[in-house]
């Protein structure tokens, strides 16, 4: 690892003038891609800010069903939430699937959704509920918030404060796990949200999350496992590598859909 | 004595290990310490033109760069191979050399060019990344099978067509006609996929160089230290054996990858020399990826005659072996003596022939890896019979059983003469452990929920305990293969066993004291095994091969007979009778039918008082031996894996596994189990789950756990363990040697059920989700183009 600065400030304002002074500051909210990372000599940023220590940043609460989650809150904060578990379960399955118990004690869905890693499980729950990440500068729709593989819609120094997740009617979240990795192959989100089902694949794309519209109108017309039978699920701009090809990817999604919709 | 042979005894390292306590090198600290890291080949193949060290030397706290042509010139000899093969045409084997720092040209992605010493670990890989080399690239050859091909890139200019031997074994003609008179034939092409070791502990190494004394020392992650010494000192120049201390600690696993020196522990040492420090490197898990020397990665072409009765009459085997860019020290033994000796398997085969032509290629040096060869050669063997077992409508049990070896000792057609074994017993065992005979009902019931069951059998013997020293040596080996020991008996009675065994996660400080237990009836509480320090041990051969067992426990017996010896002339001279009445039992030497004794204690003090012992016999006692067996011990047995294949992603749930081993004599059940765990995951992982993949320049692909996927515990069952027992009568224990059987005989077992699951044949290793669900569709579509 090359020498950095690094900065535990406790408060928003503290970390944005840190990134601010910062000839080329890294946010680090649990860690897990960038220190990874900044030892393999990848990544060398001059000042690396710790907003772990920032208690606004951190915690979970309900209203209306509605769920706010901290950027901070660790996936394994998450996973054993009594409040998550009555709101959202599909979010708490979702986050005990993430990693291994010691990932889960330190990786955070902040740092999760920042990296937007194409493989990773939050992306997948935030597009499908139709989330709001809520950041020091503005409210973000998730529609909006995803812009290709490692890539989101932050501004330089933008931070991510919260994931405002509505009040959903039901919601499943399956995943294939890479043989190596276990990290998504294919994970898929369904969700109803205010009446219309949304559906979410993370894993597979090379531009990382996206909707797939064909079979949403599939399910809206009938939520059924059976109804993704006849969706047409393309291979194309899907990814391909040792592990799973186009092909077997885009036969996965089916597979995986269906499983989610039956549990859901 | 509840300590000794056969004793389910609890390990007496896992206190250290288990709560954390263990010293492995890179705990260990030195005085005037600075820290060594590698600057790499990024290409496979290139001219290496010029080294440019200037911007890293400015760096405060670098405080050399050396590189190659340097480490030549002061006289550090190539890495060698230790064994020689000649060809079928009489031409001995031809290999490129290995400098430990690469001079001239690079041959794969992680040849180290130069090693930079600096301050801090950290710094050190700083410095190495600022290092400038200029590389004219040059294409690489990287396919095991298309390295062969005309025009196919020369890793080594004095190695015309990138072919090292082209060797052969058996009797071509009578395979031929056998197999053109044969029955039926049955034929398959495999690939023995390349592994990478991932050891738990990286390898690691501190050279210290004491100037004043002109003595080296070198901790490092070695299975076998004097060799690593004999090597250091014999070959690469470094220091006479006297001037030269290899300490091997605690070691964490090495599947036979930490047999070898390589350049990294031998550059450390020149450097330590160079520079006036003492020098740690501890290998990242990246390097570790690129540079500890791999396993398998064979092609191969197999054929099997039967007669109308089903026997087997002819088998021929065409095998490809890819070594790397550098022929590593067992890399040219594995595919031959240790490949092409097990190809009669536990069959009673009246012909055979194969040939095996080992390659270069642009890939990391491959070498012998748990099992080394036997995997390989059990891998094709149970393939091609349980799928001539498909093909000729016999139950697959059934077909082994008719053709099985039944009468011993056994001279195979390839070399290896067989001195004990009942395979029908542990085929047997297996079977009614797996309820064959419930396999169709389950099968059924697994259908009815949309999953594809099947079962599959593997029957492997190996060769074990690897020696002797004479046969080895008329087979090229350049070493012996025997083991050394050392009992000695404190004054007190305690017991110090040295033993040029090392245990790197095998047991040894707990099953060795066992024998020691066993023979004089005291706890293994007072037995302390020594390993694993040259200055400490005499000299020792070290463990691989599943050798400890048969050949290092042996050297402890031999010497224990002669502690009892001279145990029985102290003490019937000391209770005035004659030594054929006495009896030791429970830490006591009795006069039978009386009650005359001396405890343990008073023994081992009488002989250092030595104040009334027999005329001419001398105070003390200590007692060393060497062994050599006469032969190879030849465990062997019966596996049976049942899975369920999800078709919809073709992912594989191995809901049953029954390994049935005979290792002869068991001195520890808990310990056997516990490898044979091992050996069966490690199996599991090649078969399911493991492989290394370059891409066509050479680039290594499957470079971290992101896409080398390892066997976890949810990957595997829980085993069921069982054991037949016949002792070979070439050494003192019967004990057959069981750390490598588990790898050996697991993959075909697992190939075999998932290939019955799918019902297709067309499938190689690793059976990843993504390879069984093609092998399903490639199989739909034939059925649909029918």
């Amino acid at each position: 690892m090359y020498p950095t600065k690094y900065h535990k400030p406790d408060s928003l304002e503290a970390a944005s003038a840190a990134m601010a002074a910062a000839e080329d500051g890294k946010i680090l909210a649990g860690g897990h891609t960038l220190l990874p990372t900044m030892k393999q000599h990848l990544a060398a940023p001059s000042d690396v800010v710790d907003i772990r220590g920032i208690a606004a940043l951190h915690g979970i609460s309900e209203r209306g069903g509605a769920l706010t989650i901290g950027a901070t809150t660790t996936h394994a904060e998450v996973a054993n939430s009594a409040v998550v578990a009555a709101a959202c379960p599909a979010l708490c399955c979702l986050a005990a699937g993430i990693g291994d118990p010691a990932v889960r004690h330190v990786g955070t869905i902040g740092g999760s959704l920042a990296n937007n890693d194409p493989a990773a499980d939050y992306p997948a729950a935030v597009l499908a509920l139709n989330a709001m990440v809520i950041t020091n500068r503005r409210d973000i729709p998730a529609e909006d918030f995803f812009d290709g593989m490692f890539t989101t819609t932050l501004e330089d120094g933008e931070i991510i404060k919260a994931i405002r997740f509505p009040a959903s009617e039901c919601g499943s979240y399956s995943k294939f796990p890479n043989p190596a990795s276990r990290y998504a192959m294919v994970g898929v989100y369904v969700a109803r949200v205010d009446g219309r089902v949304r559906v979410a694949v993370t894993g597979a794309g090379e531009d990382g999350v996206f909707r797939h519209d064909g079979m949403e109108a599939a399910l809206s017309a009938e939520f059924a496992p059976d109804a993704l039978d006849s969706v047409e699920i393309s291979d194309d701009g899907l990814l391909s590598d040792l592990h799973g090809t186009a092909e077997y990817r885009a036969h996965l999604i089916r597979v995986i859909a269906k499983r989610s919709v039956a549990t859901c | 004595m509840s300590d000794g042979i056969g004793a389910r005894v609890k390990r007496k390292e896992d206190k250290r290990f288990i709560t954390g306590k263990g010293k492995y090198t890179d705990d260990l600290r030195q005085e005037n310490q600075a820290y060594a890291a590698f600057v790499r080949s990024p290409h496979a193949h290139a001219k290496l033109l010029g080294i440019n060290a200037s911007e890293a030397l400015a760096m405060d706290g670098v405080i050399a760069v050396l590189e190659g042509g340097e480490l030549n010139a002061d006289g550090i000899g190539n890495i060698i191979t230790g064994w020689a093969i000649t060809s079928k045409d009489g031409e001995p084997m031809k290999c490129g050399a290995w400098s430990a720092l690469a001079v001239e040209k690079v041959r794969y992605v992680g040849d180290a060019v130069a090693i930079v010493v600096a301050e801090t670990q950290a710094l050190a890989r700083i410095a190495a990344e600022a290092v400038e080399v200029d590389y004219e690239e040059l294409p690489a050859s990287v396919s095991t099978a298309g390295t062969l091909e005309p025009g196919a890139p020369q890793v080594h200019d004095n190695v015309p067509g990138n072919l090292i031997y082209d060797w052969e074994i058996g009797d071509e003609a009578s395979t031929d006609a056998n197999i053109a008179a044969a029955a039926h034939v049955t034929e398959i092409d495999l690939v023995n996929n390349r592994l990478s070791p991932n050891a738990m502990e990286p390898r690691s190494a501190i050279a210290i160089h004491d100037e004043a004394e002109d003595h080296y020392t070198l901790y490092t992650t070695s299975q076998n230290p004097h060799v690593a010494r004999l090597l250091l000192s014999a070959f690469y120049n470094v220091a006479p054996e006297h001037k030269l201390r290899v300490i091997a600690p605690d070691v964490g696993g090495g599947f036979g990858s930490k047999i070898y020196v390589y350049p990294e522990e031998l550059s450390c040492l020149w450097a330590s020399m160079k520079t006036g420090r003492s020098i740690k490197w501890t290998s990242d898990r990246s390097e570790a990826f690129l540079t500890d020397a791999h396993g398998r990665d064979n092609v191969t072409n197999i054929k099997m005659g039967f007669d109308e009765n089903n026997r087997i009459t002819a088998l021929k085997i065409h095998n490809t072996a890819n070594l790397g860019a550098y022929v590593s020290l067992f890399a040219t033994v594995t595919p031959t003596y240790l490949h092409g000796t097990n190809y009669s398997g536990v069959y009673d085969i009246p012909a055979i022939y194969g040939n095996v032509k080992a390659v270069h290629t642009n890939t990391t040096p491959v070498d012998a890896y748990r099992g080394a060869g036997r995997p390989e050669a059990t891998y094709m063997l149970e393939r091609v019979v349980e799928t001539a077992a498909r093909e000729l409508g016999v139950d697959p049990g059934e077909l082994r059983r008719i053709n099985y070896i039944k009468d011993f000792p056994y001279q195979t057609q390839v070399i290896l003469n067989y001195d004990t074994g009942d395979y029908v017993a542990t085929l047997d065992m297996a079977r009614a452990s797996a309820d064959v005979a419930g396999f169709p009902a389950r099968k059924a019931e697994a259908a009815a929920r949309g999953k594809l069951r099947g079962l599959g059998y593997a029957s492997f013997v190996e060769a074990s305990g690897i020696a002797p020293s004479a046969a080895v040596g008329s087979l090229g080996a350049g070493v012996g293969l025997w083991e050394s020991a050392e009992v000695r008996v404190n004054p007190v009675g305690t017991i110090e066993i040295l033993t040029g065994s090392h245990s790197h996660g095998q047991s040894h400080e707990t099953t060795f004291a066992q024998l020691a237990s066993d023979r004089f009836g005291i706890p293994i509480d007072n037995v302390q095994i020594v390993h694993g320090d040259t200055d400490k041990v005499q000299f020792g051969m070290g463990t691989y091969g599943s050798r400890s067992g048969p050949v290092g426990m042996s050297a402890v017996m031999r010497a224990l007979d002669k502690v009892e010896a001279k145990v029985r002339k102290i003490a019937a001279h000391t209770l005035e009778a004659s030594e054929d009445d006495l009896v030791i039992e429970n830490g006591e030497v009795k006069v039978a039918g009386t009650d005359k004794k001396m405890a343990w204690h008073e023994v081992g003090l009488a002989a250092y008082t030595g104040h009334n012992l027999p005329p001419d016999m001398e105070p003390g006692l200590k007692e060393g031996a060497f062994f050599d067996p006469v032969n190879f011990a030849f465990p062997a047995g019966t596996f049976i894996c049942e899975v369920e294949v999800d078709p919809e992603t073709g992912v594989t749930d191995i809901v049953q596994f029954v390994a049935a081993d005979d290792f002869g004599t068991i001195i520890n059940p808990m310990v056997v189990e516990g490898q044979v765990h091992g050996g069966v995951t490690q199996g599991i992982g090649q078969a399911m789950l493991e492989g290394v993949v370059y891409d066509e320049d050479g680039q290594l692909l499957t470079g971290s756990y992101m896409d080398y996927a390892m066997p976890r515990a949810a990957d595997v069952p829980s085993f069921v363990v069982e054991h037949g027992c016949t002792p070979t009568p070439n050494n003192p224990l019967g004990i057959k040697g069981c750390g490598e059987a588990g790898a050996i005989g697991s993959p075909p077992a697992l190939i075999n059920a998932i290939t019955d699951a799918i019902g297709s044949n067309d499938l190689q290793m690793p059976a990843t989700p993504l390879a069984v669900w093609q092998a399903l569709q490639a199989a739909k579509s034939a059925v649909a183009a029918e």
